[in-house]
């Protein structure tokens, strides 16, 4: 205990800066870092390194290593670079290395050595060189911006997607600027360089001049700056060795600080945490490490190796050859608990669980005191908080600890900080693992997200260690587990040496039907490394016949496609594997595909009668359907011929078609058509007139209607109309005409065949009562009664009723019989039903 | 009315600054404004229309911004059409996921009328797939189905499509408590017979006679005894129309003249009323009374306007006629009935639809009446009906009866006096394609003609068989309650074999644990391809008498005409 403080710095009257060891690193460097281009990812990131020997003059014969590792030191890829001279290297937000080439090229490789894309940064870069380039993070990802031979910047604020920017001259520029960085403000990105005693700012649309306030006087060059992680500060470096710390906005000054060193500092970063006021810059020279801050007095470490510092969001970390450290300014909930002599709640409560632990009465004694302060509650919350800010799980124990033996005395605590500060702890423990690598501090993975850790032990290719703690949080299987089988599918894809089945076996075994594992999209990575085999044998276990579709297509497996795609039932994605087929295949075979899918084929029909007449008709052809043929040829007759010589003659075509389906029925009914549609055009020409179109029966009314009684007569033998039709046809037509003399000529012509009931109705609709009459009485027995009801002769319907002695039409006159005028029929027919119940 | 209508009427649009509205058909619009926007359905021909207005204001040299929205969804060969007509870049596409229309409290409607049509006659099963989405929508409201049945070929396509859809999007409804206890998918198909009848409740009356759209009808100045006709909301809210719907033709003349009897002495109270009370009938009962006035007269002179019709044309005859059809007996007068009513021009539909009734309770027409009934149809109606024949063979609504084919007992009964000379003379190359409808064994299975001794009352229903005035119980309704009550097809085999349905009824019963009784009185019962209103009133019924209560989800309110025209082909 007493030592814990010892690595503690005051810097000023209330900040405290630490100082440890996170890896003592193993890693086999052959060279010096300084020798090197290093680029290590923030958020406890991979280090990469390469030899650059294009900076020495004698150009080297021998190609240069890039090496990755982790942060740790664990190699995790070691490559010879064959490409063009780099002149800088950084990581992407996606933990991609970015490699700017002098021609202005930038390589884009993976976390372990794979090469994944590449990009230029435009012509003009191309021509003039890159001389110096920075890798950048804005809100939207990684940004490259580049310092060219000509003096003039180039940046890109989002390398996924690609926008260059050129932007504006500087006036006057003639010589390198002596420092400069890319500064990210309102979601803009900006450039501020320093020409001697004169800072620029660039946007995209202008260069103007800055000055800082309040900047101390005789400053002739600015040697170095360095923006904070959050792009909220700004500190310059002048050659008279003092340093100016404010916002990046240039508005205000925080504090400054005269270090009396004139030599030009390696590195200098922000060592500042989230939410705290205080401000510190980091300077490192060759062997001497200055925190400076708001104070009279710098903290000063010295530096036995060549070291290399990395900005976190945190603190500042450092590395070199033999050890891997981690500078930041202490916690104000560990500042409480530990610092010499506290009575902040938080440090009783510690010494009371320790107290505890002996089994010493102390204990109380500590307790009590918290408890009459009432300040047990946040005791315990200061505990927790701190246990997250230590790196030793001992410490983080201990502090956990006396936080659960606080618990104890408090009535209500929500469990919650403790348990989650429990679980997080238990994960950065172990990514910070020697083996893994991510030292990650409890603010940075706050800040980071689990998801994005797990993104990242994925693409580390650490799967058991993500599926462990996906498991251990019991993140919902779609968000954690899942996916990252997933991924380690498409990963094993990859693995050329193992046989297709093997690969699909273990793939299936794994993944089972695991919710949220998308086979397509494993089965799509097998086929962009150009293992189609093992991508339908991975389809076969996709659950969604529809999400087959799209990558069997693009394997040219459409027939597959196409029966997947009616599984699915989805008609869209039927139809976009039939298009696909039209053009892939020749008409024929198109076709026969299309013959053995029923469900495909009408879908195609119903586009091709709207849109494709005459594919339709080579479709029915194609499959001797006739009767389907003729039925196409009829329509045609009527909707797509006008002249009648053309309508005839698709009619034809239809009957011929009819033959062939042995629809004779229809070939007959069809050259009927024919006929009657010749006759038509004969009667427009001889009596004028529209019968064209006209069905069969109407051509004869309106014959008949015009007087032409012998050619109705005519067209009705010709074409054999039915007698009992043919006098309906008459009777209605002679009705409507009003022609009552020819109306019972016709009616005596010979014995009616459809009795005579018909004429009495349709006089009656006339409202010809006279001749209704006449016809009443032709009416047969079985509907004399309901003829003469009609022609409103109750009193002689009654007595035929009588006389059939039927009950029914007894009823039938007696409901027509109206009280006063017919009050003698109703008695008689009383009368008559008495009588009959009587026998 | 249409479903836009139910939704957003004419005046909300222009408060939202619609200029103008126009229907989508073949005409151009003539609109000056600088935006259009196309509301349509994803039809072929929807989109011919679409670019022939683009391209001609192309012609014109006009710009303006056109914005195609398709309801319920798009479809790819729709946007084809748009590129094939080089209007692709020109307008922009939107979606609609619209498919449910709540027509009633218990009746919602996808309002697809095509389904029928592209379904059951093209085979296109685009809309399989909506209906899959549509029922994914109801259970992400209401929580799983814990029992479901089906019959039907697309019924079984659907609620396959329906459980995948589940299946991806799994864990929203898990875990939900059901609040519908059953759902029963049916194809239209299985049950032509009872959409071809008559209809003989108020409701289907209605909509036979005035076709009730989007659940309103437009009443002529027939009904409304006045010179204006009048879009009326017909649903349970209209308190007379509420009290009627379900009722046989004949008892709602009594039962509306009761209530204006009621309606008289409520407006007579006001006689020996003093002031304050007078005021209080004013303020609070009069607007009721008036309403309600208004809606019974309404109704009486709907009544009377379908009395008038119903009479002309000899209704009681047709009726007759299909009662023998259902009831298999006198066919060759019903026959000649059918002849007569072609040869007298009555109504192609009627006809048409007289022919299919004949063809599906009779197993096919024999040859003879087969081409003679046809040969008569086309002299009365035109020629192009012949491809009227050919569709509605592939539905299997008209068919033919195979020589050879195995006859039930009733059957060959009937049909030995009128066979033998006919028999073995055809061979259609087709005939064996279409569906046996096997109506009169199914009918004999399940009971669907009822024995009655003596009068069959209308007033007091005892079973389904009252919305046809007690001659048939629907087939449809009667599977369903038979399902219900077996909770599974068991026992009905031979009937889901003679329904040629063997590969597609199934029972599906999860989580019954979880289901409370309350939720398990509700049954949802969807209609692939439409239900009628008498379908609706029956289960009504029996939903009364069972104690359950029904809900309806179709693809579209239908009848038998809608049936007819949709088969029909008609000259452009």
């Amino acid at each position: 205990m007493d030592c814990y403080t010892a690595n503690w710095n005051p810097l000023g009257d209330s900040a405290f800066y630490r100082k440890y060891e996170l890896y003592s690193m193993d890693w086999d460097l052959k060279e010096e870092l300084r020798d090197c281009l290093v680029a290590a990812a923030p958020y406890g990131g991979p280090i990469a390194l390469l030899r650059n020997p294009w900076r020495k003059e004698k150009a080297a014969s021998v190609r240069p290593v890039l090496d990755i590792y982790s942060a740790s030191g664990m190699p995790l890829a070691s490559l010879l670079w064959k490409s063009g001279p780099v002149v800088s290297l950084g990581w992407s937000a996606e933990e991609e290395l970015l490699c700017v080439q002098e021609d202005g090229a930038v390589l884009v490789y993976g976390l372990h050595g794979d090469f994944r894309r590449h990009f230029s940064m435009g012509n003009e870069v191309l021509q003039n060189r890159v001389l110096d380039a920075r890798i950048f993070h804005t809100e939207f990802g990684s940004g490259v911006a580049i310092l060219t031979g000509a003096h003039r910047f180039t940046l890109s604020a989002n390398v996924g997607d690609l926008k260059l920017r050129r932007m504006p001259e500087v006036p006057g520029l003639q010589s390198a600027p002596s420092c400069w960085t890319a500064l990210c403000q309102d979601r803009v990105a900006h450039i501020l360089l320093a020409v001697g005693p004169d800072l620029y700012l660039l946007d995209h649309a202008a260069c103007s001049a800055v000055t800082p306030p309040g900047l101390a006087p005789g400053v002739s060059s600015f040697l170095q700056m360095a923006v904070s992680f959050t792009y909220r500060h700004l500190a310059l470096f002048t050659d008279t060795g003092y340093i100016w710390m404010g916002t990046a906005s240039l508005k205000e000054k925080l504090c400054e600080f005269n270090c009396n060193i004139r030599a030009p500092p390696k590195q200098m970063v922000w060592c500042s945490r989230p939410r705290s006021k205080e401000r510190a810059v980091v300077v490192a020279w060759e062997r001497r490490l200055m925190v400076v801050g708001d104070a009279p007095e710098s903290i000063q470490f010295v530096l036995d190796e060549d070291s290399y510092l990395v900005p976190e969001l945190d603190g500042v970390r450092i590395f070199s050859h033999s050890t891997h450290e981690f500078l930041h300014e202490v916690p104000a909930a560990s500042e409480e608990i530990f610092k010499i002599a506290s009575m902040a709640p938080g440090a009783l409560l510690l010494e009371a669980q320790k107290e505890y632990e002996k089994e010493s009465q102390k204990a109380d004694e500590y307790l009590r005191e918290i408890q009459e302060l009432g300040q047990l509650t946040q005791a315990v919350q200061q505990c927790i908080e701190a246990a997250g800010h230590e790196h030793q799980p001992d410490m983080q124990k201990s502090l956990l600890r006396a936080a659960s033996f606080g618990k104890c005395f408090l009535d209500r605590f929500p469990p919650d900080s403790f348990v989650h500060m429990c679980q997080d702890l238990r994960v950065l423990n172990a990514v910070r693992d020697y083996h893994i690598g991510i030292p990650l501090t409890y603010s940075q993975y706050k800040q980071l997200t689990i998801q994005v850790l797990l993104d990242r032990l994925v693409l580390r290719r650490l799967y058991p260690l993500a599926i462990q703690i996906c498991e251990y949080l019991r993140l919902p299987e779609v968000q954690g587990v899942s996916r990252i089988l997933a991924h380690w599918a498409c990963y094993k894809v990859q693995q050329k040496d193992v046989s297709d089945e093997d690969v699909a076996r273990a793939i299936n075994q794994k993944l089972g039907d695991t919710p949220g594992v998308s086979y397509s999209d494993i089965a799509a990575r097998a086929y962009g490394c150009g293992r189609t085999e093992l991508a339908i044998k991975l389809l076969e276990y996709e659950p969604r016949s529809g999400e087959q579709v799209p990558l069997l297509l693009k394997m040219k497996r459409s027939k597959l496609a196409l029966s997947k795609a009616i599984e699915s039932g989805d008609t869209d994605l039927v139809f976009t594997v039939l298009l696909h087929l039209k053009n892939e295949l020749n008409r024929g075979d198109f076709f026969m595909t299309l013959r053995n899918q029923p469900m495909a084929l009408s879908l195609y029909r119903q586009f091709c009668k709207h849109q494709e007449l005459e594919t339709l008709k080579d479709l029915y052809n194609q499959d001797d359907n006739h009767q389907e043929l003729g039925s196409f040829h009829i329509r045609a007759s009527y909707a797509a011929e006008e002249r009648i010589e053309g309508r005839v003659a698709a009619l034809q075509t239809a009957a011929d078609a009819f033959y062939k389906a042995k629809n004779e029925f229809a070939a007959k009914a069809t050259e009927d058509q024919m006929r009657l549609l010749r006759l038509q055009r004969r009667l427009e020409d001889e009596l004028g007139g529209q019968f064209l179109d006209l069905s069969l029966h109407d051509t004869v009314t309106t014959l008949i209607l015009g007087g032409h009684n012998k050619r109705a007569e005519q067209l009705a033998r010709d074409f054999r109309i039915p007698d009992k039709r043919l006098w309906w046809l008459k009777l209605t037509a002679l009705a409507d005409l009003e022609d009552w003399e020819e109306l019972e000529k016709f009616s005596k012509s010979k014995k009616s065949p459809i009795g005579y009931l018909p004429f009495v109705e349709i006089c009656m609709k006339q409202h010809n009562k006279y001749e209704a009459k006449k016809y009443a009485s032709r009416v047969g027995p079985e509907q004399k009664v309901k003829a003469l009801l009609l022609v409103g002769d109750v009193a002689q319907a009654a007595d035929v009723a009588i006389e059939h002695r039927n009950e029914a039409e007894l009823s039938l006159v007696l409901s027509h019989c109206t009280g006063a005028t017919d009050g003698a029929t109703a008695d008689k027919i009383q009368r008559a039903r008495a009588q009959a119940q009587k026998k | 009315m249409s479903p836009l209508d139910r939704i957003a009427n004419v005046s909300i649009l222009k408060q939202h600054e619609v200029d103008k509205l126009y229907k989508v058909e073949n005409k151009p619009a003539l609109s000056s404004s600088e935006q259009l926007c196309f509301l349509v359905r994803p039809r072929i021909k929807n989109m011919r229309y679409i670019a022939s207005l683009v391209n001609a204001d192309k012609l014109a040299g006009r710009t303006r911004k056109y914005k195609v929205i398709f309801s319920p969804q798009k479809f790819y060969a729709c946007e084809m059409v748009l590129e094939e007509e080089g209007i692709y870049g020109d307008v922009s596409c939107d979606e609609w996921a619209f498919s449910l229309l709540p027509l009633d409290v218990d009746l919602l409607s996808m309002e697809l009328p095509e389904f029928f049509r592209d379904y059951f006659l093209e085979g296109d099963q685009r809309w399989i797939n909506t209906v899959a989405q549509a029922l994914h929508l109801l259970s992400t409201l209401y929580g799983p189905f814990p029992n479901c049945y089906g019959i039907g070929r697309c019924a079984k396509m659907a609620y396959e499509l329906w459980r995948n859809l589940e299946e991806e999007e799994d864990g929203e409804t898990k875990g939900r408590r059901p609040e519908i206890g059953h759902i029963f998918l049916l194809d239209r198909d299985v049950d032509f017979v009872t959409a071809l009848c008559s209809q003989v409740v108020y409701e289907g009356l209605v909509d036979d006679t005035f076709r009730i759209k989007c659940g309103s009808v437009d009443f002529g100045p027939e009904v409304t005894s006045c010179d204006k006709s009048l879009k009326v909301l017909l649903n349970a809210e209209d308190k007379v129309f509420n009290e009627i719907r379900n009722e046989h033709f004949s008892n709602v003349f009594g039962f509306l003249s009761q209530k204006a009897r009621n309606l008289q002495a409520q407006y007579d109270r006001r006689r020996g009323m003093d002031i304050k009370q007078m005021k209080n009938f004013v303020s609070q009962e009069l607007k009721g009374l008036k309403q309600e006035h208004r809606l019974l007269s309404l109704h009486i002179g709907a009544c009377e306007s379908i009395m008038k019709k119903k009479t002309k044309q000899d209704f009681q005859e047709l009726i007759k006629t299909e009662h023998a059809l259902l009831e298999g007996f006198n066919i060759r007068e019903s026959t000649s009935y059918i002849e007569e009513h072609i040869d007298r021009q009555v109504s192609p539909i009627e006809s048409l639809r007289l022919m299919c009734l004949l063809s599906i309770t009779e197993n096919g027409l024999i040859p003879k009446d087969y081409r003679s009934l046809k040969t008569q149809y086309l002299q009365s109606y035109g020629p192009e009906h012949l491809l009227t024949f050919s569709n509605l063979r592939r539905a299997g609504l008209l068919t033919e009866q195979a020589p050879g084919d195995t006859l039930t007992a009733v059957e060959s009964k009937v049909s030995k006096l009128v066979t033998d000379k006919a028999a073995g003379k055809i061979t259609d190359a087709f005939s064996s394609l279409a569906k046996r409808s096997n109506f009169r064994a199914i009918s004999k299975k399940l009971n669907l003609i009822p024995r009655v001794d003596g009068e069959y009352d209308l007033k007091v229903p005892r079973d389904m068989a009252y919305v046809f005035s007690g001659a048939y119980v629907p087939l449809s309704c009667r599977i369903i309650e038979q399902v219900l009550e077996r909770r599974s097809w068991q026992g009905l085999d031979e009937v889901v074999r003679l329904l040629n349905c063997s590969d597609f009824a199934f029972t599906d019963m999860t989580k019954e644990d979880k289901a409370s009784s309350e939720s398990l009185r509700l049954i949802l019962v969807v209609f692939l391809g439409g239900c009628t209103f008498s379908e609706i009133s029956a289960l009504r019924f029996l939903g009364r008498e069972k104690g359950y209560r029904f809900i309806f989800l179709t693809t579209a309110v239908t009848n038998s005409a809608r049936l007819m025209e949709a088969m029909s082909e008609v000259k452009a």
